[in-house]
């Protein structure tokens, strides 16, 4: 057989089912931790895949707002899904994280800076949402004058492996948002699955690392078969999509609606549960609590998530700044899809989903968005 | 699409680990507010702009923004000005002299002085939003040819809730420095203004295309104050606030102090009115 590695920044590749296990292997071997999709407890979660039999094999999920449930699919497809509940940003925003121990001695106080464990990472099944969402996070967290050197240092050796969407749900809307369902950069290798007539991927190397990679693996060219059956396969990600948002002007109507009557509408069934925020893979909020162990001389600084729906998120001497339901819902979404954007410079939003099918009561983002501000409503 | 992630060129501050420093005084000023006074000079001196602020942290107990309400001209001693409000501040109003607190800062942005120079500076400050203003009228003090007319305006709730009255007193007695005081409610036998901020300032006359007013106080003071500034002609270009909200990280990546679409942390505490005066009449913003 000829050999055609060098591969190369932009090349195409087919990789086999076992090549893919292959490259997991080669991952772990190299000291890299490979968080994936993973079946646990009825559904899609991101955690150690160390072969391909940790992946959620021949099943898919099926979305809506307030629900979720796996189906099988009746075939081998390993990524035959959309996204669960877990975003990639727990593994480099940990929900929870030490940043800091102080130990008392006497008057005295001794500071101890946390320094991250860290293992380089690789991240698999990472869909075009995914990929932008840590690109927003990356800007939010490094971006500005300060970086959240924890953050910074989790995120500085990570590979994303990418899947290319060949099914979207009913809740998704990242064509929308301008990010998906193709991933066209952001990642080290992509993988495109395909089914048949063999179960094989299309692989596309994204960066020096991923070509790297790739000339360790056993890929084999691409034809003209796989590049169409590719491309049929991501069509129906676009065409499964099952919600749109409308972006244009959203930003300006968001902020001049403040008080629009919507708001109150919303609040009326959101139930404050910050669901939406922790499944949201840009949400960024955190906080800071201090725990003593029993003696009392060490403390431990600790940072872990917080969400803009708790009434205390928003407390200052004397109360909360926002304590109605109508005001913290208004400020997630006009955060998410306005003020973001004075911030950062894109909206916080990638169009995952994943806030509508994890919202206890079916909250859809795009349907609030749609009706804040909408021409007189009646009723 | 949005663009990866680069480590951005030159050094930048991270850090959310605090410095600790010594207690060196402890000012009781009111029965609710204490000055503490921390020895910088381990860390050579502590520089900051007036309107800047640290997180305060004590041990075991957490953190909290505190504004800077020490002399910015004299680096060595970092002194801020706290009221025992809340589950952090309480305790850290009862620290002693050779306690240690953690600070990291400074933080935010500051009053304008430069933009300031060759104006009058018109100074109103509402309860505790004295002390964030203190290093502003210290500055223009010890630059006093800089300016033109310096006038503190300081509205507190009763005459015995005025805040640093020593320091008020001193600068009322100068001959460049205009000061005068309001209070909320006050016993019969008081015979100074009774009233809020905003009455006081009917009793002054400003020229409005020379002045830069810096006002500091609680919320709706600040708007009112504000607002009655602009009736009197003064451009919401001059008019400077500092904005109060919840902070854990005091750098822009907690999320907590947003304020519309500014943080309150990086984009502020000092933010000029024309900026924010629609969010300032938005309810829960």
């Amino acid at each position: 057989m000829e050999s055609h590695a060098p591969w190369q920044v932009g090349s195409k590749a087919i990789l086999s089912v076992t090549g893919l296990g292959d490259l997991l292997g080669r991952l772990w071997a190299g000291g890299r931790q490979v968080v994936g999709p993973v079946v646990r407890d009825g559904a899609i979660c991101l955690g150690p895949v160390r072969t391909i039999a940790d992946l959620p094999k021949g099943l898919t999920d099926e979305h809506g707002p307030g629900t979720y449930r796996l189906k099988p699919r009746g075939d081998e497809a390993l990524f035959g899904f959309t996204v669960g509940q877990h975003a990639f940003k727990r593994s480099i925003l940990l929900p929870e994280v030490a940043l800091v121990q102080l130990r008392r001695k006497g008057r005295d106080v001794e500071v101890e800076p946390a320094t991250p464990k860290t293992q380089p990472l690789a991240l698999l099944g990472v869909r075009a949402c995914d990929a932008a969402a840590l690109g927003i996070q990356d800007k939010v967290l490094c971006g500005g004058p300060y970086a959240d050197s924890d953050y910074e240092a989790r995120r500085a050796d990570v590979l994303v492996i990418a899947v290319q969407c060949t099914n979207a749900a009913s809740t998704c809307f990242c064509a929308s948002m301008g990010t998906g369902p193709h991933l066209s950069n952001g990642f080290d290798l992509a993988l495109t699955e395909l089914l048949s007539p063999t179960h094989r991927f299309l692989v596309e190397v994204g960066s020096p690392a991923g070509a790297t990679l790739a000339n360790q693996l056993e890929l084999t060219p691409v034809s003209e078969g796989d590049l169409s059956d590719a491309k049929t396969a991501e069509q129906a990600a676009l065409t499964q999509m099952g919600r749109h948002l409308e972006t244009a002007g959203l930003r300006e109507k968001l902020q001049q609606n403040p008080d629009d009557s919507h708001w109150e509408n919303v609040a009326n069934r959101c139930l404050s549960c910050a669901n939406c925020t922790m499944v949201c893979p840009t949400c960024f909020c955190t906080t800071m609590e201090d725990r003593t162990d029993l003696t009392g001389d060490i403390a431990t600084r600790i940072r872990r998530y917080d969400s803009c729906f708790s009434e205390a998120f928003a407390y200052v001497h004397g109360g909360s700044v926002r304590p109605t339901v109508r005001a913290r819902y208004r400020q997630w979404l006009t955060h998410k899809l306005s003020t973001w954007v004075d911030q950062f410079g894109s909206l916080g939003c990638v169009g995952c989903g994943r806030c509508i099918t994890f919202c206890p009561v079916g909250i859809d983002i795009t349907a609030e968005a749609k009706a804040v501000g909408a021409p007189a409503r009646t009723g | 699409m949005v663009e990866l992630w680069t480590p951005p060129p030159g050094e930048r501050a991270h850090t959310m680990v605090p410095r600790m420093l010594r207690v060196d005084r402890v000012i009781r000023e009111l029965p609710d507010i204490v000055t503490l006074v921390l020895d910088s000079a381990p860390m050579g001196g502590f520089r900051f702009g007036p309107g800047q602020f640290n997180m305060l942290y004590l041990f075991g107990t957490g953190e909290v923004p505190i504004s800077i309400s020490g002399n910015p001209v004299e680096p060595g001693d970092l002194v801020h000005t706290i009221r025992a409000v809340g589950q952090v501040t309480r305790p850290m109003c009862q620290v002693k002299r050779g306690d240690m607190l953690g600070v990291r800062g400074p933080f935010g942005t500051e009053w304008p002085m430069d933009d300031a120079r060759g104006k009058d500076l018109l100074i109103v400050a509402g309860g505790l939003g004295l002390a964030p203003l203190r290093p502003a009228i210290y500055h223009a003090l010890h630059h006093r040819s800089a300016y033109g007319r310096v006038i503190v305006l300081y509205g507190t709730r009763a005459p015995d809730s005025i805040l640093f009255e020593d320091e008020l007193h001193t600068w009322r007695g100068r001959f460049d420095c205009e000061v005068d005081i309001t209070v909320d409610r006050a016993p019969t036998d008081f015979r100074g203004h009774v009233g809020v901020v905003p009455a006081l300032l009917d009793r002054f006359s400003f020229d409005p295309d020379r002045t830069v007013a810096m006002v500091c106080g609680p919320e709706i003071m600040m708007r009112f104050t504000a607002r009655a500034l602009t009736k009197k002609g003064l451009p919401r270009e001059a008019i400077w606030l500092s904005v109060e909200r919840s902070m854990k990280c005091g750098m822009g990546v907690c999320g907590h102090c947003q304020f519309g679409p500014t943080f309150a942390c990086k984009d502020g505490p000092v933010m000029r009115y024309d900026h924010i005066f629609r969010l300032l009449d938005i309810r829960e913003i």
